[in-house]
């Protein structure tokens, strides 16, 4: 029983550890403004622990970046000022998702190119077998002689 | 025949992969930078060395190439290139311009005095601002800015070993 209590505390304890954010700093006083700069900064990638974003980062450049965000913000940049900001210093790897453009076209249409592919070898792979030709009609002649042979003798 | 497609496919496939992976100068932690080509845009620092004017972006747009080294005393990979740093000073004949990048500026004087000093001015990038306008995203970087101002080149991580002989002299080189 107790070994069951103290494993279900350190799994709150886990989970708990799992949704505290990193910031810690000043946030902006317009609780409107500073959802939007949350929102922007879920978005951004911190560019030393590379796969978190700079909303739950505790590196000293996503801290940086946080503040970036929040002063672009109260400057009264649109959020997509303030993302363009960032891409125009550290260019579109800054953002966790990649914008649509030319050369991702080629990224995003993957999934779909893919479906295709996978529907086609279905497909395929369904279809009935050809089976044997189709019997000429010298053949289907000398089938009829043997058949008629057969019955012949049976009688 | 066609029963061998999906082979070669996965073949072709694999093939790519390992070639892509294995690529000579693939880092995928190097982010690359979307700086070079552009010209520095304005700066205004305060000076490392006391009573010293602020340092400008006039210093690099004076029509002779630098090198701009972000550097910090808490930065162990800096240490490690500070010979370079020196050697390049010395032999190439290149100014290099240090930003001492969210350090305290007593301790980065400190770290001069220690491993001697290769820069020919040092500036304060104490918030990490400077740096976030040059696209840095950690220490030790460094650009190598043509004397008109345009960003050539940036040198990733620690000027050290291969990267330093391979990639820094060569365009050092191309800008001299």
């Amino acid at each position: 029983m107790i070994r069951i209590l103290f494993s279900l505390a350190i799994a709150i304890l886990i989970s708990v550890a799992a949704t505290a954010v990193a910031v810690d700093e000043k946030p902006l006083e317009d609780p409107a403004k500073e959802a939007v700069a949350r929102a922007i900064m879920k978005d951004i990638r911190c560019l030393q622990c590379q796969n978190q974003s700079i909303e739950d980062s505790n590196a000293g450049i996503a801290k940086d970046l946080r503040m970036v965000v929040r002063e672009r913000l109260a400057l009264g940049d649109s959020p997509d000022n303030v993302r363009a900001y960032l891409v125009d210093r550290y260019g579109d790897w800054v953002l966790l998702e990649p914008p649509v453009k030319a050369n991702t076209y080629f990224l995003w249409a993957s999934p779909f190119l893919f479906l295709v592919f996978i529907i086609y070898m279905v497909l395929r792979s369904r279809k009935p077998s050809a089976g044997p030709k189709p019997l000429s009609e010298e053949e289907e002649a000398k089938l009829k002689a043997l058949l008629d042979e057969d019955s012949g003798e049976r009688r | 025949m066609q029963r061998f497609i999906p082979l070669v496919l996965v073949f072709a496939l694999f093939g790519l992969f390992f070639m892509l992976l294995t690529k000579e100068d693939r880092n995928p932690q190097e982010i690359k930078s979307v700086m070079i080509g552009r010209t520095v845009a304005d700066f205004s620092v305060p000076a490392l060395s006391e009573g010293a004017p602020a340092l400008t972006d006039d210093i690099l747009k004076s029509g002779k190439p630098k090198l701009v080294n972000f550097f910090a005393s808490w930065c162990i990979p800096c240490r490690a290139e500070h010979e370079n740093l020196m050697e390049i000073s010395n032999r190439y004949g290149i100014d290099i311009i240090g930003i001492a990048y969210k350090d305290d500026p007593a301790k980065s004087r400190a770290f001069l005095a220690e491993l001697g000093n290769p820069y020919a001015a040092m500036g304060v990038d104490g918030d990490g601002r400077l740096a976030i306008d040059w696209g840095v995203t950690g220490v030790p970087e460094t650009f190598l800015v043509k004397g008109d101002g345009t960003i050539t080149y940036r040198h990733w991580g620690p000027v050290v070993g291969d990267s330093f002989k391979e990639k820094l002299l060569p365009a050092l080189e191309a800008v001299q």
